[in-house]
Formats: structure tokens, sequence, C-alpha cells
């Protein structure tokens, strides 16, 4: 971790006009991401989304995307034009969206689709990138390459497609992958399959992943740091093996409002949404040095 | 606390306290989204206008539209006729303010009649499914197969020339589209989760269909029927151009086209002057339906 | 002996005709005794929500014997006591509530078709019961959160006074706080009003809290009954339930 990070993001601030004035999506928020699998957590409306798709320049007028500092390897990407954002965009820095239903093409047959997408980023012969695309699936650990290429994306089950996803986004060897709720869709047996999949191929190709997801738990598992998000601030950083020792009270509020099969409980605690959480002085990341032992 | 309170805010309250505040703030909301849509609003003046116009024809048409003098006949414009006069003297801007009456009786009426037969016709063929739906759309499917204005002709040639017939022909060839626009938002809403919750209260069908599916789709029916204005006006006046609705001496705009049509070369403005009308009045209508879907159609809107 | 509040024996439904033919449930055995909450549980597909939907009359294309609080119910055709007695909280806040229609539209219509009058008080009772308080009478959908629409359409479900709620994932479209505040809810008026719940979600450590009793499907079959107790001790016997407890990593792996 000596190295600099692979994105370096200050003060960043995402705004839309809305009658009622401008409404403040994301309220100026720093991170950086270096070879590692950060988790970004929050409720609806905390901004986790906007985050996501403001480093991919995604953010469409008349919203707005400021920042002090938004650099990709050095290089800033902040409001890049469209014609170079599309040369970082899949080629550099991949997204994998919630529901494979919506962002995979329905008219065209999975092989290609992802042979399609790989030759828009290298130019490559189409037997190069046929062979690409098999070795992909087969990556994702799809048994029947072959069959699954000429099928159509309504012929695959939802984790099958969320896999040809992250095949189709990880082909060309992009050094971030931005996941926003990439198992939300998907039932829980499959769920743990594909996050172990994404998981391993971030981990050998020594990727950036930026895992976007409510679930505190799921994030816990699968992450090295944990951002904590709550209208729109981060409001507190955690290595993700110190989930339960969180010290912010939103965080220990929506830990304690899961139920769990094994501390049955009469009535769960219910979160009190409390203002000063919007503006107060945020906790620290790495708390926890100096309070030995924990809480 | 309402002292504290401007009207605006009142009206763009998240927490109205009457039904009458609610329905009021939805209805400024909605308005506040067509006013930003600038040529939404030039064709809301327009409209607005002819409607003046209509209103106040005597008032405000300096001749009579009647009164011939065939010493002044084919004068091109001119202070005493701004816009000229035809072929029997007739001054020209007087017949066509006259003539608004007769160009918003016809489009008002036929936009009332067409999308209501649509309506129901289309939502009952939706919601009712099965063989209901097969005979209803087939019958919509005859009505298209035929080009408009054909169909309207053969309605008025056997109904008789005249401005109410010539509606009701209009009315009756205008309702398929919009019958089949009904029928495909139906079959979105039918399965809703929201109807499913109506009728574990004991909703009937009819119910369903006048209080939970009609409001759904009139309001994509409006904006489909402001865009068809146009082509209504157009189809009116051409049943007008070739002498199946209204009858001489009635000032009607597509009839004064007609009209003039023998002199186009040497006495233009006889009959530029209601074709500037009528394209005045249908752009209006276009435009106007174009603001209108900005704010009550749920898709593809902007919140 | 009182009889059950819901017994279902030997349910079938299907959807389509025969070459197309889907069974979505398979000769299901179901029995909810008065006041108790059962849970079911299995993952999309399995026929769980269709289960429900056969129950409330919204599908008509099944076979068995069903009957709530005693009497047998037919076909798709349900009566207006059928409505007193059995009501139903859908999953999509966003999906189930009419977009055009304020609260107090939603519930003043539920009202009329149920014949209860005394609208105006009718109202604000249940809006204080399900937390929500009388200002937001008037407000439209969009004007709520999908936790606020959620309480709504369990105002409307309540507007009958029913004995049996059917819930169909009522919190799996929400955030986890709005989701504590809704389950808490829904103990609360279980309490008070003396209602039997029919508690269809994937989410086991949802049901755990909630049920007294849970079965399990898997492809339209009913794989496992059991006691939530079990559940919480790991001991169930059918593996596909094991397999799902581990998944979900409800037990420990927070730890």
């Amino acid at each position: 971790m000596t190295d600099a990070p692979l994105l370096s993001v200050r003060n960043l601030r995402v705004t839309f006009p809305t009658r009622q004035g401008l409404f403040q999506a994301v309220r100026g928020i720093d991170f950086d991401l270096g070879r590692e699998r950060l988790g970004v957590v929050g409720e609806s409306g905390s901004g986790k989304s906007m985050t996501g798709r403001s480093v991919l320049g995604l953010i469409r007028p008349p919203g707005r995307v400021e920042a002090d500092r938004m650099e990709f390897q050095g290089q800033s990407i902040l409001n890049l034009s469209e014609r170079r954002m599309r040369k970082i965009r899949g080629q550099r820095i991949s997204m994998v969206m919630q529901d494979p239903k919506f962002s995979l093409n329905p008219v065209m047959t999975v092989g290609r689709q992802i042979t399609e997408a790989y030759r828009l980023h290298r130019r490559v012969s189409r037997a190069d990138a046929h062979a690409k695309a098999i070795e992909m699936l087969r990556a994702v650990q799809i048994r029947d390459p072959e069959r699954v290429m000429d099928s159509y994306p309504h012929e695959v089950s939802g984790g099958m497609g969320q896999r040809i996803m992250i095949a189709m986004m990880l082909a060309p060897d992009p050094e971030i992958l931005i996941a926003d709720e990439p198992t939300s869709a998907l039932d829980v047996s499959v769920r743990n399959e594909v996050l172990s999949i994404m998981d391993n191929l971030v981990r050998d190709r020594g990727m950036g992943l930026i895992f976007i997801s409510h679930d505190l738990n799921m994030v816990a598992q699968f992450c090295d740091r944990v951002l904590i998000m709550y209208a729109g601030r981060i409001v507190e950083t955690l290595p993700a093996r110190e989930l339960h020792k969180a010290r912010h009270p939103y965080t220990q509020g929506l830990l304690a409002s899961l139920p769990r099969l094994d501390a049955p409980q009469d009535r769960l605690p219910v979160l009190t949404r409390q203002d000063s959480w919007r503006d107060d002085d945020l906790i620290a990341p790495r708390a926890d040095t100096d309070l030995p032992g924990g809480l | 606390m309402t002292n504290t309170m401007t009207r605006r805010e009142w009206l763009l309250s998240d927490a109205p306290q009457t039904r009458r505040q609610a329905r009021l703030g939805a209805f400024y909301q909605g308005w506040l989204t067509f006013r930003t849509n600038k040529l939404a609003m030039l064709g809301l003046i327009i409209l607005i206008l002819l409607l003046g116009m209509a209103a106040f024809a005597p008032l405000l048409a300096p001749h009579s539209p009647f009164a011939q003098d065939l010493a002044i006949r084919l004068q091109p414009p001119s202070a005493e006729h701004w816009l000229g006069t035809d072929a029997l003297g007739r001054d020209i801007l007087s017949r066509l303010i006259h003539g608004s009456r007769i160009t918003l009786f016809i489009v008002g009426t036929v936009a009332l009649i067409a999308p209501l037969i649509g309506l129901f016709i289309g939502t009952v063929a939706g919601f009712a499914g099965g063989w209901v739906d097969q005979v209803l759309m087939r019958i919509t499917d005859i009505f298209l197969a035929f080009p408009k204005l054909i169909l309207a002709l053969a309605f008025v040639a056997a109904l008789g020339p005249s401005i109410g017939n010539a509606v009701l022909a209009l009315a009756l060839t205008a309702w398929p589209p919009y019958a089949r626009l009904a029928r495909a938002e139906t079959l979105t809403i039918r399965h809703a989760d929201f109807i499913a919750a109506a009728r574990l209260q004991g909703a009937g069908r009819a119910r369903l269909l006048f209080r939970h599916i009609w409001p759904l789709c009139v309001s994509s029916l409006i904006v489909r029927v402001a865009l068809d204005m146009a082509g209504i006006i157009l189809s009116a006046a051409g049943l007008g151009f070739l002498g199946l609705g209204a009858q001489p001496p009635m000032p009607e705009w597509g009839a004064m086209i007609s009209d003039g049509r023998a002199y186009i070369l040497d006495f233009w403005w006889v009959a530029a002057m209601p074709g500037l009308a009528i394209f005045t009045v249908s752009m209006a209508f276009n435009l106007l339906g174009d603001g209108l879907r900005d704010v009550l159609d749920p898709k593809g809107g902007a919140k | 002996m009182t009889p059950p509040m819901l017994a279902i024996r030997d349910l079938n439904v299907w959807f389509g005709e025969p070459p197309d033919r889907v069974d979505a449930v398979k000769s299901a055995d179901i029995s909810v005794a008065q006041g108790e909450s059962f849970g079911l549980v299995g993952e999309s597909g399995s026929g769980k929500s269709t289960i429900l939907r056969a129950v409330a009359g919204l599908i008509d294309s099944w076979s068995g014997d069903l009957q709530v609080a005693g009497l047998k119910v037919r076909g798709a055709r349900r009566d207006r006591q059928f409505f007193k007695t059995v009501q139903m909280v859908f999953q999509d806040p966003y999906a189930s509530l009419h977009p055009r229609h304020s609260v107090d539209a939603v519930l003043s219509e539920t009202l009329h078709l149920q014949g209860i009058g005394n609208v105006d008080q009718r109202i604000n009772k249940l809006l204080d019961d399900v937390g929500l308080g009388r200002s937001f009478r008037f407000r439209y959908p969009h004007q709520l959160s999908g936790g606020q629409r959620q309480r709504v359409a369990i105002a409307r479900a309540l507007a009958a006074e029913p004995r049996l709620l059917l819930l169909d994932e009522p919190t799996s479209a929400l955030d986890v706080s709005v989701q504590a505040e809704i389950l808490n809810l829904l103990s609360d008026l279980r309490a008070e009003h003396d209602l039997t719940y029919l508690m269809v979600t994937h989410d086991l450590a949802v049901v755990g809290h909630m049920c007294d009793r849970i079965a399990v499907m898997q492809h339209g079959r009913l794989v496992e009954e059991l006691p939530v107790a079990d559940l919480r001790r790991g001991a169930a016997k059918a593996e596909y339930t094991r397999g799902l407890i581990e998944a979900s990593g409800s037990l420990g792996a927070t730890a």
C-alpha cells in the first residue's frame, strides 16, 4: 500500500437543481482507493450510487459534479469530455450494475455482446475476441461457455446473467471495478457464488474494487475497508473486520436494526435519526488505535 | 401558521392539510413544469388568443363576414381591409375571425368525442381480455385499415354534407388510435399491485375501470389529443375544402381556402390568409401537446 | 375446537395451458392456527408468493381444498365477508399504491367498499395506528418515503379489521432501518388486533424474528415445516433448508 492510490477523491460534491433549490446528493466526501476492496454502505438516498456514478462521469445534466480532486492514477478525471471519458470507462474503470436484466441487450447473443464490448477497447481480431470471451466465461465459472455464448440474455438465469456481466466488464482488464448492488436482484444461494467469483477475479488481477451496497454484513464479508455514508457524507470509515466496533451511532443503529437468527429479540431497536449526523465531525478513520481493546 | 407562509409555499407544501390544498398543489406543480417550456407557453398564448377571438368575434371583426360588395372584390391587403377581400368582396379578416368559432367548435367536439370512445373501447378491451378484447380490437383494426379522410368522406357522403355530420364523421374516424393507446396502457396497469389491492377491498370491475384505470390512461390520451388537434383541424379543413363540411356562406377556414384556389396565382392572399390561420393554430396545438407531455406523462419526464 | 384460521390441503396452482403449463405450486398442505404467525420461505420462483395470491383470489387456476376460518372458498370469487377476514400487504410499496390517489382517497375508498361509516374518524384512527399521524392524510404517494408508503398499505389492509393478514415480502424493498420499524409495527398490530399472519419472505432472519413456525419451499413443493426454535438451533432436517441457512449467513456469520 506504499504506492500512490488508484483513485483519489477529495471534496466530491454532486448536486441536482430542484424546485426547492439545490439538492446535494453527495456533500463533500474524500476517499482513496488502492488495490483493495472498498465497500460503500448506506441506505437509499445516502448518495452511495451517485458517488460511483460520478467517478465514471455518468451524472447527467442538470446534475453537477464538483471536486477539489478526482484523480485516476494521477490523472484528473473530473468532468472529462465524453469522448475522453469513453476511453477510460469500460476499459480502465468498469461498472457492474444491479440487475443484469436491464444491463444486457435483450436482442443480442451473450457472446456477441462480450466480444463487441471487448473489441471496442482492444484492437483484436474477431477470433481473438471470441477466444477471450470464452476464457472470461470460464473465469466466472460458466461450465459450458460455447453454449452460453450463443444464448440470449432471457435464456439465462439471474445469477448467470450477473456472472456474464462480470465477465464482460472484466474482459478488457480494467484497473478499477465499481459494483453497484451487484447481487441485490439475486437469490441468497447464488449471491455468495457470484460474490466469491467477483472477489477472486478482483484479487487475482490486483484490481481496485468499489463495492456499493446497502447490506452491511455482506460488505463486511467481502471487503477490506468500509465507508459508511449518510445523507451524502461519509460518517465513518472502518476496516471491514472491525465493523462490529463501529463508533458512529448511525452505523451502530444500522447493525442493531437487523433481525438475527442467533439472537432473538422481541422488538428490533429502531434507528432514531439525529440532525447532527448530517453535519457533525466525522469519526476519524482508523480510530480503533486510540481505543485498545475496543468498547 | 398560514400567515407566515407564502402562497407559493402553501401550494408546494409536502404536507397538505386539506383535500383542496393537495389538489391545488398537484396542479401548481404541473403548471411550474409547463411554464419552463417556452414554446409550449407560446402555444398556450396563441390558443388563448384564439379563444378570445372566437368569444368576441362580433366585436373584433371590422366588417360583417357575409356582406358582399362586388365592387371591391379581390382587393389586396390594405388599410381598409387588412387581409384583403375575397371573390365576393367580403373582408377576409372578418371571415377569419368569425371562422375561428367554427374551427373551435369542430376541434372541440371531435376532441371530446373521439378520445372518449377510444378510452372506453380500449380500456374495456384491455381489462376484460379474452374474446371481448379480440372483438373490440378487430373492429378497431377495421377502422384503422382505411385512410382517415377517405373514411370521413364516405361517412359525410352517406349522411349528407353539413358541419354536424363532418364533426361526427371526424370523431368516428379518429377514435381507433386512442383505443389502441388506452388498451396498451391498460395492459401494463392491469396486473399492477394497486389493482390487486383494490380487488382485495372488494372493488368491482366497473370501479376498477373508471376509478383506477381511467385516471392513469387519461393523461397520455390528453397529450395525444393535443398533438392530434392539428390533424383534426386539417381534416376538418379538408372536408370543408371538398365542400363536404361547412356550407357557403359560412366562413369555415378550409372552405375559404377552397374558394381562393381559383385565384391562387393572381390573388394569393385569398387562399393564403386562411391557410396561415390553420397553420398557426395547428402549430399552437402541437406546441401545447409537447408541453403537456412534460407535465402529464410520467415516463421520460424529469422529476 | 376452533378451526384453523387458514387450512390449505393439496393445493396445486398452475399457469398457462398444457403444452406450456407451468406448475407453480404442487400439492401444498399448510395449516395456520388462529393468532399464529406462519412464515413461508423460499427463493424466487419457489411458488411462495403464488400460494398467497391463490388464497387471496388473485389467481383462478388452482385446485385443492382451501378453508378460511372454517369456511370453504372456491375459484377466484371472493365475497365481502372474505375480504373482511383476509387482507394482504404487497411487496413493493411503490407499486401497491395508485400513483394518482392520495392517502385519503385510498383509505376512504376502502372504508366505503367495506361498508364502514364514520369515515373521517376511522381514517384518522388508522393513520394513528400505523404510526403516520393525521398530517399524512392528504398526501400523494410521491410525497411519501418507501416506509411511509408501506404504512399506508398496512393501514389499507387493516381498514376492514381483518383477522388474517397475508404479508408478501413486506419489507424486502425497504432499507434495513425502515425494515426494523415496519417489523415492529407489524408485531405491535398483531398483538393489539389479535391478528394471524401468513408471511412470505426470502429472508430467514426476518421469519426468525416474526414467525412461530415456518415452511420452506423449493420448486413449488414444501420441503420442510419446522418451528422457528428448531431453525435457530440449526436443527433443520432438509438439506435445502440447511443450505439456505448457510447461504444467508444469519447464524454466526457476523462474529
